[in-house]
């Protein structure tokens, strides 16, 4: 099997000159010939991917391919059994230092939101700051206000997730991990729970947190926003990734057989 | 009824139906919705009729509450209970044989119960932080007052016994079997076989034994494996195992609130990066706790009831008293009074929890629905 037929090295960056910090040399993340195997699954093969600081790359590709299982690795939700993936120069291992070390600076949205119903909006978003960054309350209470106003829902603060729509509970989660001021921020299906009227509201959010400079690796299937955003967009299926591109590039003229088979279903309606 | 016609998104929002509301509302839907209905509402009515007056009764109206022994209360009150027999014996069903001049350090360690019960109990209670730190401390402070030593006189626990014997017992278990049991469901959820294989093997072993067995091995048997000459108290050795017995069952009942809660909650707390213990105590134990509380109160109540099984192995607990007491020929044959007066204390108490028990989950609701 070989991976990625594509055109463009996948070894190379696009886009990744907006943001250039102290290590503007280092890839914010980078996966070497990673695979991932569950029992005898073979859910990952051979995945080759540089991330660049503040790139913008969109992942696509039909349900089981391992996309979601492929961000999940990077902050170590799962565990790969072959290859490397550093993040922010710190390569993951079992050693449970470098993986709290890499959660730290790694921020996750999921799908189901994953708030934590007992705490309230404000109490979600203070927990990490407090415990694992040990800020002090008072700051920690500033900083959620800062990122609540600026998913645009301060006057829900002190209202437990249960009580708030999904649209605002995704951008709660997304205020939350915002919290802990990440360099990188994974976002795994983020509007594939969401009622049609709420997605926008959300992807809003994401819109402005790219144009602002964040690393991020998004999974959806919201093909105007990889549009708008992305640097790059990544086709994966059958845990191999198919093809990357720009995304002008990738939905314009797909390489792949496959792409064109899957876009040509999304696109369809 | 309400015939009127409105523009679409116009319509507003009326009151429901007359029939619907109120205390008239309430007994027609609930009591007289039907034949049938009527029919078991009318013997429920005829139920309470036949047993309720006569209860009250026998055990307030018809009731004697002096008299010297069982004579003069039948001369008194031939139909109806005896309370001068439990009023006579107060003090030794509270008490036990508790030498009579340090009783005041019982009731302190109860006042003192009370105290550390209430930052416990409720939040938003002044100095609550304080107040658990003593909660924390009280198990040591009322040993020390109960026991003595230290500048109290000692007072040997096979003097313990009655109602203070049962609220010792049934603190101790229902204190230190919480933490176990979380520590054991813990356990046995754990990926580190050495912890799983004990916290299984601990759980199956002791909800495979019965309470009275274990209690058997706790009085007689432990000498055989400890060193000889070596004494371990009775009453130590009782309230190990009635913890140890509730723990296992209380593992299971946290587990079983574990495995609801949805594996996304430990997974954002990772990803926050939160320690393992972190997410268990903020996350996931606090929701897997708050689901498991019926099932929790369940298992205290189990216990606190369990607690007078000690009788078996020669602990005087209220019934052991009150056997005790019976078999004196002043009052004979009044076990009825007896066990009504030791059930009406279990019930005031299991009760008291159960409503608790309700508060707690109404209390902790947040509106999240799964």
């Amino acid at each position: 099997m070989t991976t990625a037929p594509t055109d463009t090295d996948s070894q190379t960056t696009v886009g990744g000159d907006s943001v250039a910090a102290s290590h503007a040399d280092q890839p914010a993340i980078d996966i070497i010939g990673m695979h991932k195997w569950y029992a005898d699954f073979h859910v990952l093969k051979n995945i080759n991917l540089r991330v660049a600081r503040g790139e913008r790359i969109v992942i696509c590709g039909p349900s089981g391919s391992g996309k979601s299982t492929m961000i999940r690795c990077i902050n170590r939700l799962e565990e790969h059994q072959q290859g490397d993936i550093i993040v922010d120069g710190v390569k993951l291992t079992n050693d449970l230092k470098n993986i709290e070390t890499i959660r730290r600076e790694v921020g996750m949205v999921f799908q189901h939101f994953n708030l934590f119903p007992h705490l309230t909006v404000m109490e979600n978003c203070m927990l990490a700051p407090v415990w694992v960054r040990k800020t002090p309350k008072a700051e920690a209470v500033e900083t959620a206000m800062k990122y609540l106003e600026r998913v645009k829902i301060p006057e829900q603060a002190n209202k437990y997730p249960g009580q708030l729509s999904g649209g605002q509970q995704q951008r709660v989660a997304i205020a939350r991990s915002l919290c802990m001021n990440p360099r990188i921020m994974l976002f795994d299906e983020p509007t594939s729970a969401l009622d049609p009227e709420m997605i926008k509201e959300v992807l809003d959010v994401m819109v402005e947190l790219a144009q602002e400079g964040m690393t991020m690796l998004c999974v959806t299937h919201e093909m105007g926003f990889a549009k708008t955003v992305a640097n790059r967009v990544i086709f994966m299926d059958v845990g191999e990734i198919i093809e990357e591109n720009t995304p002008d590039l990738f939905f314009d003229q797909p390489q792949h057989e496959r792409t064109k088979l899957f876009l040509s279903q999304i696109l369809s309606h | 009824m309400n015939t009127a016609t409105y523009q679409p998104g116009e319509h507003p929002e009326l009151p429901p139906p007359v029939s619907e509301r109120g205390a008239l509302g309430w007994v027609r839907a609930h009591l007289l919705s039907s034949p049938f209905n009527i029919g078991l509402t009318l013997l429920s009515l005829w139920f309470l009729w036949w047993i309720v007056p006569p209860a009250i009764d026998w055990f307030f109206i018809d009731a004697a509450y002096t008299g010297a022994d069982r004579n003069a209360c039948r001369a008194t009150a031939p139909d109806g209970a005896c309370w001068a027999f439990v009023g006579e014996r107060l003090q030794l069903f509270t008490y036990g044989f508790y030498p009579a001049e340090e009783r005041w350090r019982v009731n302190l360690s109860f006042v003192l119960l009370c105290v550390a019960l209430v930052p416990v109990l409720f939040d938003h209670v002044p100095y609550r932080k304080a107040g658990l730190i003593y909660a924390a401390a009280f198990p040591f402070i009322a040993g020390w007052l109960l026991i003595g030593g230290f500048g109290l006189t000692p007072v040997p626990t096979d003097k313990f016994g009655g109602f203070m014997l049962t609220l010792v017992i049934g603190v101790t278990g229902i204190a230190f079997s919480l933490p176990i049991g979380i520590l054991l469901a813990l356990g046995r959820m754990s990926k580190l076989p050495i912890i799983h294989v004990f916290s299984v093997s601990f759980i199956e072993f002791i909800r495979g034994v019965p309470l009275i067995t274990l209690l058997f091995v706790a009085s007689t048997m432990l000498n055989y494996f400890l060193p000889p000459g070596s004494t371990f108290d009775l009453l130590l050795r009782v309230l190990i195992m009635v913890t140890l017995f509730a723990s296992g069952y209380m593992a299971e009942v946290i587990r079983g609130g574990l495995q609801a809660i949805p594996s996304g909650q430990s997974e954002a707390a990772d990803a926050l990066g939160l320690k393992y213990w972190q997410a268990m105590r903020l996350i996931v134990l606090p929701q897997a706790l708050r689901i498991s509380i019926p099932g929790i109160v369940n298992t205290f109540i189990g216990l606190y009831k369990d607690t007078t099984l000690v009788i078996i192995i020669g602990l005087l607990d209220p019934l052991g008293i009150g056997r005790a007491s019976v078999a004196d020929t002043k009052w004979a044959g009044l076990s009825t009074e007896l066990y009504v007066f030791v059930a009406v204390f279990f019930f005031v108490s299991c009760f008291a929890m159960s409503r608790y028990s309700l508060y707690l989950e109404r209390k902790l609701e947040t509106g999240h629905k799964r």
